[in-house]
């Protein structure tokens, strides 16, 4: 999958979430919408970016796939 | 069915109050306000008339429907005077033969006497009611001025105008001002220089009508009639079936000679169009039989081979044999399909469950993803369905209408001629459009507040709205407070009365002036009922999802939800939009909106399937083409969409089709997607299959065949065929049966049949044991997620800016006489009015660029470029360009870029910064285009025939 185009599609999710005031709430909003939407292996691109340093993620999103990456952690 | 309808001669009244009388001796009770006519019509007495017809309002001038009143004075026509309690009517009496005799000897007097060889011979009120009368002789004679020798008008493709034989009875000029609302008849002249005449005594085809078939309905006589009834006669019997362009959802019935349609005419009992067509639905079915369509199985193994014709058996062999290979080598995720909205809810069913059970994963979309599906999305979030609210009918008890980003009169143009009626009896009107559409101002229409927004700006407006609305106190609270979760409705308040969010502070974002948004929301928020309707300029958008919450939100704010009147209307594009989300045509949804996370609705299907389904969210089209781009997708099954032509960045989209291995279409003609297939599975039109389609107010319809397939097989059957060769099997022997089924496993369903919609005609969904005769208000009382959710919609600008490279925004959308890719209307007569898609520039960006109009332009964006011819037009805004996605050749969408909506991934077709240029050769894409499509219609041409 393209990466640039997973991160862009990440940010712009982290977008919508950003108006959130409480902080947490933006974050399980950005994660449980990457879990509901995304394939598996979208998800999975965007764990191991996030992994590799996460270049181009917005900071809100970059929590959010964190959090993502540990619910998929007992599944890799 | 019969083909002629009983015409009670004036509209049904709608008074809850009734009233007794005595017609010819029978007592009859009918609703106050009732004319006598129709009175005497429900008690099958049948009272002559002329210029009367139950579609319009009584006119009286006839004179033909005289009856007697005891105790009044002269003889009433029937049709202009309403009954009274205790009134005695005589409707036959020497008095009254003598009258009627003497005004239908004038009408004959001066009409041609060419009964046998009419075109309406057997299907004429003039003929029925010379015989009702009982004439017999003409005293005045047929030598004296006349206008028999009126010259013939057929400019129209459809129908044509016989001036000879009109009495002028004003039937025509009435259904276009009363039905259709576009005054493009009048009579001009007076006394015997009378006659109908289209715009300024012009042609038809040169005058402002729109070709909506009213005034042919409408006419008692030949003079205004169908060109097909001409050739080939009046029909013998017909078949009431459901339209399958827009997301009006028309009853029609198709009116048969034998399997031939001869004409379709808008059922006035369809309780969508309620008698009423566009020229579309009406006109445009001649692509059913056209020659393009292909009615054999084709095979190829690369997209440069020549197509080899094979038997249905072979097809289908192959296609499955194809995927499955693909699935071992490349793993079970690595095919899909597509459902569409052109297809019915049977079709769309059983396509995702062949997705879903046979090929084992969630990798399923539809058509939708490119359109509504923000509304989908947004909707759910904040009202708990993925729906509109409302019926159309709605309208008829709305004050204020609010349009945002949709164009009724051109896309949905039924609904549209209910919007003017509406317009036209007093309701407020608010557009919020880039464009001047036809709303904004036409005959008997102004728009009280034109909000001319900049592309791409709608969440902006629509904070700017609710700002004005909170912060000038103009909130409903008590319903907020009672309907709605508290936590989210202040979190709300809070953030729209933000200072940011003033109409004021976003006047440079918007470009619409601040006080024109104050006034339109104190107009939203406090003129009475108060109905949102949308189309694709808001979906269609970086943040289409953003902006349907938005809009959920100011009708919670407002308490403009949950009864007649008012409600959030999300304007579909297609005929099935609707129905296709429903039936589960999503990645991340089973029939019924319902995640495929859930366990319990999984089990559900499970049991019902006999198979295990994927817990996880397939592919949307958009990541489908990308999967296929880094190889981990190479496998699509494709039903009844274009994608090759319809999706944004169209050259990424053949790029992802060319690097597939196999690519199964099934279609009608060999449309683009077609051109990248290597089997070609022929589809069936909406004419030769048995389903349901659902419109835009949920309203699920029946289509039913008229004909058999001319390939033999329904749609559903052949991804039956095709289940069965993947292995896993099904056996349902006709629709209905499908159908059952989703009625077995979708709550909102579980009331449906095709039993049930043969008794109602059609219903709304939710249709269950709540709801037996169906849902048209939803949200009354309670929201189906129990408490609306405010949610907070932070206006982000689209990534697509323009720079000094790119200075202009293009916008696209649709126009009246074309549907879609075209690949429907193209192929009628509908290309006379739009033959070609053209870029709409203002006078000053063309003069800028030294564009005269007709000129050839280059419309050159970050993602491509293309070549149209350029007209000028103030419809547009300086800084704003316009076209159509009608054709082919013309590349709209290799212009358009990969933005989408943040939610749904529905892309940004609404923006995209270009640059336009005076040029004098197609751009090297459309040369490259017509190349290669040449090339495949030559192997077409050439494909070779099956061996027996």
């Amino acid at each position: 999958m393209d990466i640039e185009n997973l991160v862009k599609m990440a940010n712009s999710i982290g977008d919508f979430f950003s108006a959130e005031p409480d902080r947490e709430l933006g974050v399980a909003g950005i994660t449980q919408h990457l879990k509901n939407f995304w394939e598996q292996r979208m998800q999975l691109a965007i764990i191991r970016h996030y992994e590799a340093g996460g270049e181009g993620l917005s900071d809100l999103v970059k929590t959010a796939v964190g959090q993502l990456a540990k619910a998929h952690s007992p599944q890799r | 069915m019969a083909v002629r309808d009983c015409d009670y001669g004036t509209p049904l009244s709608d008074s809850t109050q009734t009233v007794s009388l005595e017609i010819d001796g029978f007592k009859v009770t009918v609703p106050e306000g009732t004319s006598i006519l129709r009175a005497a019509a429900t008690a099958g007495i049948q009272i002559p008339k002329l210029c009367a017809t139950d579609s319009l309002d009584p006119f009286g001038s006839c004179r033909l429907c005289l009856v007697q009143v005891e105790g009044a004075r002269g003889l009433p026509a029937s049709c202009t005077t309403p009954v009274g309690e205790g009134m005695k009517v005589c409707t036959q009496n020497d008095r009254l033969a003598a009258v009627r005799k003497g005004v239908m000897e004038l009408y004959i007097s001066d009409h041609p006497l060419d009964c046998l060889t009419c075109s309406a011979n057997g299907n004429c009120e003039l003929q029925d009611m010379a015989g009702a009368v009982g004439l017999r002789e003409v005293r005045y004679g047929y030598e004296g001025e006349n206008h028999l020798n009126a010259e013939k008008d057929v400019s129209n493709p459809y129908f044509q105008f016989d001036p000879s034989k009109c009495i002028v009875c004003s039937r025509c000029v009435r259904a276009c001002e009363e039905v259709q609302g576009t005054f493009a008849l009048t009579i001009d002249g007076r006394g015997f220089d009378s006659k109908v005449s289209p715009s300024q005594n012009e042609s038809f085809m040169d005058s402002e009508c729109v070709s909506c078939g009213a005034c042919v309905q409408a006419c008692p006589t030949a003079t205004l009639i169908e060109k097909s009834v001409v050739e080939k006669g009046q029909p013998e019997h017909s078949v009431v079936t459901t339209c399958a362009y827009c997301g009006v959802g028309c009853s029609f019935k198709a009116e048969m000679k034998g399997a031939e349609v001869v004409r379709m005419v808008p059922n006035k009992d369809g309780h969508a169009n309620h008698g009423h067509s566009c020229v579309k639905g009406r006109f445009a079915f001649g692509y059913a039989t056209h020659k393009d369509r292909i009615t054999k199985p084709m095979i190829r193994q690369k997209i440069t081979d020549p197509w080899q014709e094979v038997s249905w058996d072979e097809a289908i062999e192959y296609a499955a044999s194809e995927f499955k290979r693909i699935q071992a080598k490349y793993g079970r995720s690595s095919v899909g399909g597509l459902t569409s909205s052109r297809c019915t809810n049977e079709e769309a069913y059983v396509v995702q469950k062949l997705v879903r059970a046979a090929f084992g994963n969630n990798n399923v979309d539809t058509c939708a993803r490119v359109c509504h599906s923000p509304t989908g999305y947004g909707l759910k979030q904040t009202l708990g369905e993925s729906a509109g609210t409302q019926t159309f009918d709605s309208i008829r008890k709305t004050d204020v209408i609010l349009v945002i980003g949709a164009n009724p009169t051109d896309g949905h143009p039924v609904f549209g001629s209910a919007m003017k009626r509406r317009i036209r009896e007093g309701a407020r009107l608010i557009v919020a459009d880039p464009r001047q559409i036809d709303l904004v101002k036409s005959v008997h229409v102004k728009a009280d507040y034109h909000l001319k927004l900049r592309p791409g700006t709608n969440v902006a407006l629509i904070n700017a709205l609710s700002h004005v609305i909170v912060t000038e106190g103009l909130v409903n609270e008590a319903f907020a407070l009672e309907r709605c979760e508290l936590a989210s409705f202040e979190k709300w308040k809070t953030f729209v009365a933000d200072e940011r969010h003033s109409p004021e502070a976003l006047e440079d974002v918007t470009g619409v002036e601040a006080r024109l948004v104050r006034e339109a929301a104190r107009l939203y928020a406090t003129g009475g009922n108060a109905a949102i309707y949308y189309g694709l300029g808001v979906t269609e958008h970086s943040q289409g999802s953003t902006a349907v919450i938005g809009i959920a939100n100011l009708a919670m704010a407002t308490a403009n939800v949950g009864r007649e009147g008012v409600g959030v209307n999300p304007l579909r594009g297609q005929n099935n939009v609707q129905g296709s989300c429903d039936m589960g045509s999503f990645p991340h949804e089973l029939p019924g909106y319902r995640h495929v996370s859930d366990a319990t609705t999984r089990s559900l299907f499970e049991s019902v399937w006999g198979v295990t389904l994927d817990a996880e969210p397939g592919l949307r089209i958009p990541n489908m083409f990308s999967a296929a781009m880094d190889g981990s997708f190479m496998g699509l099954y494709c039903e009844g969409e274009d994608i090759a032509q319809s999706d944004p960045d169209i050259q990424h989209v053949h790029a992802a089709l060319r690097a597939m291995e196999c690519v199964v279409v099934q279609d009608l003609f060999l449309n683009e997607t077609a051109k990248f297939a290597h089997v070609f599975l022929p589809g069936a039109s909406f004419l030769e299959k048995s389903g349901t389609f659902t419109n835009a107010e949920r309203r699920i319809s029946p289509v039913r065949r008229v004909m058999t397939p001319l390939a033999g097989y329904e749609d559903w059957e052949v991804t039956q065929l095709l289940s069965n060769a993947l292995g896993y099997p099904m056996d349902y022997q006709h629709a209905s049966e499908i159908m059952d089924e989703i009625a077995s496993l979708v709550p909102t369903f579980t009331g449906v049949s095709f039993k049930k919609l043969d008794e109602l005609g059609s219903v709304q969904w939710p249709c269950n044991n709540e709801a037996p005769l169906g849902t048209p208000t939803m949200h009354v009382g309670t929201f189906v997620r129990g408490k609306g959710r405010f949610l907070l919609t932070e206006y982000v600008p689209t990534p697509e800016r323009t720079s000094s490279r790119y200075p202009l925004i293009l916008t696209t959308g649709r126009i009246l006489s074309q549907y879609n890719v075209g690949a429907q209307t193209r192929r009628t007569q509908n290309s006379l009015w739009h033959s070609e898609d053209r870029l709409e520039i203002h006078p000053h960006d063309a003069e800028d660029r030294g564009i005269n109009g007709g000129d050839w332009v280059g419309i050159k964006s970050r993602a491509g470029e293309t070549v149209l011819r350029a007209t000028l037009t103030e419809r547009v805004q300086p800084g704003v360009v316009y076209t159509t996605f009608h054709f082919p050749e013309s590349g709209a969408n290799v212009i358009t870029t990969d933005t989408s909506d943040w939610a749904t991934n529905c892309p940004e077709y609404k923006v995209t910064a270009v640059q336009v240029t005076k040029v004098t050769s197609p751009s090297e894409w459309q040369q490259d285009y017509r190349e290669f499509s040449e090339e495949q219609q030559n192997l077409l041409e050439h494909r070779l025939a099956a061996v027996d």
